[in-house]
C-alpha cells in the first residue's frame, strides 16, 4: 500500500540533489492527517504523493451491523463539517429504498439546513485558506460566524456537530420554537459579514498574488478526475447535483448555480463566496415556505407511534417494540442516491437483503475524489503554493478515510 | 573610572527596559491581536492577565531543553545566542533623550555616541540574521533548513533596500550620529522631508524582523516553525527575545530616524516619553499589519524586494540627493 520507499532514495534513483520532505499527518496546514510525501527542488515541489488513511473509522463496515437508525449516527462523523448534509443524503437513499415520502414540514426544513451547512462548511474552508495564506483574522471571522450556525443547530438537535437530526423518514424532532427567529437574524446580518470578509481579501494585493494563476486545475483533467463540487464548477464545468438530478425537492427553489473560469485557487475561493450567497437565498426561501404539520412519516412502520397512543392502542405498542428491537426492514434491492455536499457529489450506493441492516452501503465521498487532484496539480508549484493548493481543495479527512 | 560605571549603569537600564519591552511587548501583541480578531488575549494570570508574561517566562525555564539527534549541539547552542546578543546590542547607539543633569553630571540619554551610528546599527542587525541561519542549519530538520534559506535570501534582499532608505535622511542631516539626525529634526521631523524614505524603510524594516506579511523564515502553516522548529525552553525564548527586541530596535530606529526621536509637539513632557510614546505606536503597526495581511509567497518577496523596493529606495537617493544640492547650492 504504502509506495513511499520509491521516493525514500530520490537522489540516487535521478542523479539530482533533490529532497524528500514529508508534510504531515501532524502538519498545521494539513487539514486533519493528510500526509504528503514531496520530492523538493529548491522549494519547487517536483512530486507530490498523498497519502490517507490515518483516520481510517471502518465506517463502510459498521454500517452491515447496526440497523438503519443507528447508522445515522455514523453519517455525522465522515464529512465532520458538514454532518447534515450527511444525514441527509443518508435518508434520501433509505427513503428512496423504502419508497415513502416526507412530510412536506420536514422537506422543507432540511433543505433549509442542509444549506446552512454548506454555509457552516464553505465558512471553514475560508478560514482555513486565510489561515495557510497567513491572513489569521479572517480565520477567527469565520469561525464567529459559523459559531452562529452552530447554535441553530444546537437548538434544533441539542447537538452542534454530530446532529444526527435528518432521519429516514423526515426529522428526529420537531423544529424548536425560536428557530425561524434564529436563522432569519443570521440571514440578515451574514451577507454584510461575508462583504468585510472580501474588502479584507478579494481586492488584497497580497491574496491576489498568492491566489491567482496558482494550482490551476483544467476542465478536462477535473472532469478525467472525477472532481465534483465548488471544485469542479471553478474549473468552468456548470454541474451541479441540485439542477442536474434534483432531489429533495430542490426543484422547487430559485438559486443560480455560479460557475468559474480559471480553475485556480482564487477561483475556487469566490466559487465559494458565491455558493454561500446563493445558500443565503435558498434558506431564505425555505423560511418562507416553512408549513405547519407533522415533521415526520406518518408510516409506522418506519417511525415510532407517538408516546400517547401507546397506552391505548395495541397496534402502535407493537409497532414500537419492533422498531426498538428490531428496526425496520427495507426491501431487497440496490439504490443510489446522490447529493450536493458542500464537498461535491456525495453518493450513497445501498445493496439491501431485505433485512433491517444494509448487506451493504458503499459512500462515494467527494474529497476522496477530489484529493487525486492534489497530485496532478501540485507538481512545478512552490511549497507555500502547495498548501493554499490543498485548502482550496478543501478536503475533509474524515470523509476521504471513512 | 567613572565613564566605565555610567556606561555599565546605561547598559543595566537598556537591557532592562529592552526585556521588559519584551515581555510585556509579547502581552502586548496578544491583546491587540486578540481585540481585533473579536477574542480576548490572555486575561487570567494576574489583573488584565498582566502577570501572563511572567508566567510564560516561568514555563519556559521548567522546559526540558532539547536537541535533536545528529544536530550540531555547538552551532545549535551558540545560534539563539547570536541572536539576541545582537539584537540587543543593536539598541545600543539609539538615543532615547537628549541630554540630563543628574547628581552634578551631565548624561547623555544614549548608552554609546560612536560617529558610526547608522553603520553600527545595520551592521549587528545583519550579524543577527546569522543566528536564524545557523539555527535552521544545525537543527538536522528540512523545515528549519528551509527556514533558514528563506531568512538568508530575504536578509540579502531586504538588507540592501533598508540601507539605501536611510540615505536620504543621512544627506540631509548630513551625519552618522543618531543623536546628531535627531537634533536635525528639533523644528520638522524627517518623515516630512522623506515620505517615500520612510515608506521603504517601514516595508524593508518588516522583513528585516520576520514580521507578517514577510513572516516566511517561520510561516507555521508552510514550515511549521521553521528555524525554531527544534528548540525548546530557554533557546526557544532566546529566539522569541531576539524577534522581540528586534521589533523594538527597528521601531525605535524608525523613531529616531524619521519621526524626530525625543522631540514632542509644543515641548509638552520630557523627552524620553515622547521616544517610548512614538516606539509603542510604531509597534502596535506591526501587529495591526499582522492582523490584517495574508502572507507573501518566497519568489514574490524577492521580486518585491529588487523589482520595486530597491528601484523606489534609489529613486529616494536621487531626489534627495538633488533637493539637497538645489538648496544648498
Amino acid at each position: 500500500m504504502d509506495r513511499t520507499h520509491e521516493l525514500l532514495d530520490p537522489i540516487q534513483q535521478t542523479g539530482e540533489e533533490r529532497m524528500v520532505l514529508n508534510l504531515g499527518p501532524q502538519h498545521p496546514a494539513t487539514h486533519g492527517v493528510l500526509r504528503l510525501v514531496l520530492e523538493l527542488e529548491g522549494e519547487t515541489v517536483v512530486n507530490c504523493k498523498p497519502v490517507i488513511g490515518y483516520l481510517h473509522t471502518g465506517f463502510e463496515k459498521s454500517f452491515e451491523v447496526r440497523n438503519y437508525l443507528q447508522n445515522v449516527t455514523l453519517t455525522d462523523r465522515m464529512d465532520y463539517l458538514a454532518p447534515l448534509s450527511n444525514n441527509f443524503g443518508y435518508s434520501l437513499t433509505v427513503e428512496k429504498a423504502l419508497q415513502i415520502e416526507v412530510p412536506p414540514r420536514a422537506a422543507v426544513a432540511r433543505i433549509a439546513l442542509v444549506e446552512l451547512t454548506r454555509i457552516g462548511s464553505h465558512l471553514t474552508y475560508l478560514a482555513s485558506q486565510a489561515m495557510d495564506t497567513g491572513a489569521i483574522s479572517i480565520f477567527l471571522y469565520c469561525f464567529r460566524e459559523r459559531e452562529k450556525l452552530l447554535d441553530i443547530f444546537e437548538l434544533c438537535s441539542g447537538q452542534r456537530m454530530m446532529t444526527s437530526y435528518i432521519r429516514p423518514g423526515g426529522l428526529a424532532l420537531d423544529l424548536p420554537p425560536g428557530f425561524e427567529k434564529s436563522v432569519d437574524s443570521f440571514l440578515n446580518e451574514f451577507p454584510a459579514r461575508l462583504a468585510e470578509y472580501e474588502a479584507l481579501l478579494t481586492e488584497n494585493g497580497i491574496w491576489q498574488e498568492r491566489t491567482v494563476g496558482v494550482g490551476i486545475l483544467p476542465a478536462e483533467d477535473a472532469i478525467a478526475l472525477g472532481v465534483t463540487g465548488p471544485n469542479l464548477r471553478a474549473s468552468g464545468i456548470d454541474w451541479d447535483i441540485r439542477k442536474a438530478t434534483p432531489y429533495g425537492g430542490y426543484e422547487e427553489y430559485e438559486f443560480a448555480v455560479p460557475v468559474g473560469t480559471r480553475g485556480d485557487v482564487f477561483s475556487r475561493y469566490q466559487q465559494r463566496l458565491t455558493e454561500m450567497r446563493e445558500s443565503v437565498k435558498i434558506v431564505r426561501q425555505a423560511l418562507n415556505r416553512l408549513p405547519a404539520g407533522p415533521h415526520m412519516t406518518r408510516d409506522r412502520k418506519v417511525a415510532y407511534p407517538p408516546r400517547s397512543e401507546l397506552a391505548t392502542s395495541m397496534e402502535a405498542l407493537i409497532h414500537h417494540f419492533k422498531l426498538a428491537t428490531e428496526g425496520y426492514r427495507v426491501p431487497a434491492g440496490e439504490v443510489y442516491q446522490a447529493i450536493e455536499s458542500p464537498r461535491g457529489e456525495l453518493g450513497f450506493y445501498l445493496v439491501s437483503d431485505g433485512s433491517s441492516r444494509p448487506y451493504r452501503l458503499r459512500v462515494r465521498a467527494p474529497s476522496f475524489v477530489n484529493i487525486q487532484a492534489l497530485a496532478r496539480v501540485a507538481a512545478g508549484h512552490l511549497v507555500a503554493d502547495l498548501i493554499a493548493l490543498i485548502g482550496s481543495l478543501d478536503p475533509v479527512m474524515g470523509e476521504v478515510d471513512r | 573610572m567613572d565613564w566605565l560605571i555610567i556606561a555599565a549603569i546605561k547598559s543595566g537600564f537598556v537591557i532592562v527596559i529592552l526585556l521588559t519591552g519584551f515581555a510585556y511587548g509579547t502581552l502586548l501583541e496578544r491583546k491587540l491581536l486578540g481585540r481585533l480578531q473579536v477574542r480576548y488575549g490572555p486575561n487570567r494570570v494576574g489583573p488584565f492577565g498582566l502577570l501572563q508574561p511572567v508566567a510564560d517566562g516561568l514555563k519556559l525555564l521548567g522546559k526540558e531543553d532539547t536537541a535533536p539527534a545528529g544536530a550540531d549541539r555547538v552551532v545549535f547552542t551558540l545560534a539563539p545566542m547570536i541572536s539576541t546578543a545582537c539584537a540587543l546590542s543593536a539598541f545600543a547607539v539609539i538615543p532615547i533623550g537628549g541630554t540630563i543633569d543628574l547628581l552634578g553630571r551631565r548624561i547623555d540619554l544614549v548608552v554609546a555616541d560612536v560617529n558610526i551610528g547608522i553603520l553600527y546599527v545595520l551592521g549587528v542587525t545583519s550579524l543577527g540574521i546569522y543566528g536564524i541561519v545557523l539555527a535552521g542549519w544545525s537543527s538536522n530538520n528540512k523545515y528549519a533548513l528551509l527556514g533558514g534559506v528563506r531568512s538568508s535570501a530575504q536578509m540579502l534582499s531586504y538588507e540592501l533596500a533598508l540601507g539605501m532608505s536611510l540615505i536620504g535622511v543621512l544627506l540631509i542631516a548630513g551625519t552618522l550620529q543618531l543623536p546628531k539626525i535627531v537634533e536635525a529634526q528639533a523644528t520638522v521631523p524627517f518623515i516630512l522631508l522623506q515620505p517615500l524614505g520612510f515608506i521603504v524603510f517601514l516595508i524593508a524594516a518588516t522583513a528585516e524582523v520576520n514580521r507578517s506579511p514577510f513572516d516566511l523564515p517561520e510561516a507555521e502553516n508552510e514550515l511549521v516553525a521553521g528555524y525554531h522548529v527544534e528548540y525548546s525552553g530557554m533557546k526557544f525564548a532566546l529566539f522569541q527575545m531576539a524577534e522581540y527586541v528586534n521589533l523594538i530596535v527597528v521601531s525605535s530606529l524608525a523613531t529616531t530616524l524619521f519621526l524626530g526621536g525625543w522631540y514632542g509637539p509644543f515641548g509638552l513632557l520630557p523627552g524620553p516619553h515622547w521616544f517610548f510614546l512614538k516606539v509603542f505606536l510604531l509597534i502596535c503597526f506591526f501587529v495591526w499589519l499582522r492582523a490584517t495581511t495574508p502572507r507573501l509567497r518566497y519568489d514574490q518577496l524577492m521580486r518585491f524586494g529588487w523589482k520595486v523596493l530597491l528601484p523606489l529606495a534609489l529613486a529616494n537617493v536621487l531626489l534627495t540627493a538633488v533637493g539637497v544640492l538645489v538648496l544648498q547650492g
